[in-house]
């Protein structure tokens, strides 16, 4: 019987089995970040004890990171210190650290697969979890709390226990204005916000492989709002090519010997999983997630559901849903006024997500009132972005165009939503509060339908819109 | 904090209604612009405490009656979202030491673990029996027995759940895992060395 990519890379990565039968995993890729770092590099401190591995640790700033400009001190007192922790521990420790001015800072979750880093058949941990995104290579790659960031800085090493595997094959192709964001909010949907709890999520079939590694890292970035604290796609031709030649990837003479690795460890044709789950893709339309956690997602030419038609479980969530947005059950979803659009973030601040979004806005118009911002996920994207005039169109659109940080995906930095603002944001969560204003209203899409609805003041079909 | 073992605990509780409280609930973004933990325990379920006014809102955590517990009590997929240590960190700064709830995201249950909170699972019935039990009799104790996978209030015993190697770690005092991986030296060097990544194609200066 065929073992898949989740067994082996375990397999290959255990360390040995510990009494509380979890297992010692070592992680091969270690990335930190300035907001679940500085206690654990204090508890390192407090019990006099280094780095294990420094080289396999990367260090970047972007949940806190002003995107209007880079000057320091950062006007927030807070976030200046939060900073001057990061950068004083890289230095100790001699972790490598991508600061603003490097030309490779971004999201930790962008920079990581763009600069080569993320490769298949490692283990990959951050305190972050939305760690899943680098799944998208091949890896086994999970949040972790900060006493774990600890843990990984001290032994390189974890107590985890094994996850099962679900095999979700999304079958079919995707129609036109539909994306991989639609296809992750459909799956999400379908299964549950914690439908994936004790798994990892192996996604395959004709249209996850049809995709580009940005389309992919998309869908991984959110396993975990499905329950799923890992996500992975087996590593195949779109993989490589899409690591050949970045800074850290392997250089010509070691490509081959890479190459026969990370083939090694895709799941084999015969491999067993404890669960499927099917997904037709044609059936799939432009989803919003309208509620308050990305669950509560529905079609656009949909209509919000009815608490009475749900399973019962589901019902004091939709009343809560209905009671923080205001919405009428039953009511569509587009027409729904727009205050803020928010491009951006490690789901969608990608180059391709810049592009598709783009193509909406060139020769068009941000409605009156609406607050519309683009923000890159990295340095490199932006570079990237502006190379091929995209920020052009985008200002000319009236967007702003802002320095790469996390910025209105949460409220840790100056971009935040006042008071009852409703924004459609390209970001991952819709949590109450989470763009920074506890009465403020998240409304989840592709990039490509929050420009639409950038354009249109309301929410909008993106389809009419290209068509 | 250094690990000690935990078979048993025993306190009053404080009642949280609802499914899916996710961890920016539990403690907003905004205040984890700290570099140390310390200020968490005052801003914990800040913004479901008051309202837009800033006016307390009559949240469990502001109940007198409540004051003082150590059990919080919940429903299900409590702790889903992000996954900040902060979350687990301000609730054990405001004073509890176990959770109990009818289910639990994951990242959530393993940072209680880490430092030393036992989240325990008990079936859906028992969990509205527990809250009702909280809200209309505040002063009564919850006897949680890990050993025995108990817990017993109000003259009822109900069963609870967690993972075998979770419940482990507290019985042999254990959960403060850094110690212990440490223990795995020379069998951390040896898969260090097998690893093909590391020994035939390491990252280049980049
Ligand atoms: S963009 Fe959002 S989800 Fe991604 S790392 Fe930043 S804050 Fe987290």
């Amino acid at each position: 019987m065929g073992k898949n990519l989740l067994d082996k890379v375990w397999d290959l990565h255990t360390v040995r089995r510990l009494p509380s039968g979890e297992d010692q995993l070592f992680i091969g890729l270690h990335l930190v970040h300035e907001v679940t770092s500085p206690q654990a590099f204090a508890m390192l401190e407090a019990r006099g004890i280094g780095v294990l591995h420094p080289k396999r640790t990367f260090a970047t700033a972007d949940h806190i990171i002003p995107t209007d400009s880079s000057s320091r001190p950062f006007a927030d007192r807070l976030a200046e210190e939060m900073m001057r922790a990061l950068e004083a521990n890289a230095a100790r420790y001699g972790i490598r650290f991508f600061g603003p001015g490097s030309g490779l800072q971004g999201i930790v979750h962008v920079i990581g697969p763009e600069l080569g880093l993320s490769q298949p058949g490692l283990t990959i941990a951050c305190g972050d979890s939305h760690t899943s995104t680098h799944g998208a290579l091949g890896a086994i790659a999970f949040g972790i709390g900060t006493s774990q960031v600890r843990d990984v800085l001290a032994t390189q090493t974890l107590s985890l226990a094994r996850p099962k595997v679900r095999r979700i094959e999304v079958r079919g192709r995707l129609r036109a204005g539909v994306y991989a964001k639609d296809v992750i909010l459909g799956i999400i949907a379908s299964l549950g916000v914690n439908g994936g709890l004790g798994h990892a999520y192996e996604y395959g079939g004709q249209a996850v492989e049809a995709m580009s590694m940005e389309e992919r890292l998309t869908i991984c970035n959110m396993s975990i709002e499905g329950g799923a604290r890992v996500g992975y796609i087996n590593p195949d031709q779109t993989t490589f090519a899409y690591l050949q030649g970045r800074p850290f990837a392997p250089h010509d003479g070691q490509w081959e010997k890479a190459v026969r690795f990370w083939r090694g460890v895709a799941s084999d044709p015969d491999a067993t999983y404890d669960d499927r789950f099917v997904l037709e893709a044609d059936r799939l339309q432009p989803m919003v997630a309208w509620g308050i956690n990305p669950g509560q997602a529905a079609g656009v030419e949909e209509k919000l559901p009815l608490p009475g038609e749900r399973p019962a479980a589901e019902r004091e969530t939709l009343e809560k849903a209905y009671a923080h947005t205001g919405f009428t059950p039953g009511a569509p979803v587009a027409g729904t006024r727009v205050d803020v659009a928010f491009i951006g973030s490690c789901t969608n601040g990608r180059l391709s997500d810049l592009r598709e979004a783009a193509r909406v806005a060139r020769g068009r118009k941000v409605a009156g009132r609406v607050r519309a911002l683009v923000v890159p996920g990295s340095q490199r994207v932006a570079d990237a972005a502006q190379a091929e005039g995209l920020d052009q169109v985008f200002r000319e659109a009236g967007f702003q165009w802002r320095l790469p940080g996390c910025s209105m995906c949460l409220g840790m930095n100056p971009d935040v939503l006042v008071g009852e603002e409703v924004c459609a944001s390209s970001s991952n969560r819709n949590f109450i509060g989470r763009q920074g204003s506890p009465r403020g209203r998240t409304l989840l899409m592709s990039p490509a339908m929050v420009a639409a609805a950038a354009i249109a003041g309301q929410v909008t079909d993106v389809r009419e819109v290209l068509s | 904090m250094s690990s000690s073992v935990i078979r048993q605990l025993k306190g009053r509780a404080v009642p949280v209604r609802g499914n899916d409280i996710d961890t920016d609930r539990i403690i907003p973004a905004r205040f984890m612009k700290t570099v140390s933990f310390d200020s968490l325990g005052q801003h914990v379920f800040h913004d479901v405490r008051r309202d837009p006014q800033g006016k307390p809102t009559g949240h469990p955590f502001d109940d007198p009656r409540h004051a003082g517990a150590v059990i919080l009590l919940a429903n299900r997929n409590f702790g889903c979202g992000s996954s900040r240590e902060h979350a687990p960190q301000a609730l054990a700064a405001w004073g509890i030491r176990a959770v109990v709830a009818e289910s639990f995201a994951e990242i959530f249950a393993g940072n209680c673990t880490a430092i030393g909170i036992p989240a325990v699972e008990v079936e859906a019935a028992d969990a509205e029996a527990l809250l009702r039990l909280a809200e209309t009799r505040p002063e009564t104790d919850l006897d949680l027995d890990l050993e025995a996978l108990r817990l017993q209030a109000g003259g009822k015993s109900y069963p609870v759940r967690m993972p075998e190697a979770r419940r482990k770690v507290f019985l042999i005092g254990s959960w403060d895992t850094m110690g212990l991986l440490l223990e795995g030296r020379s069998e951390i060097a040896a898969v260090a060395a097998r690893l093909p990544y590391l020994a035939e194609f390491p990252y280049p200066r980049g």
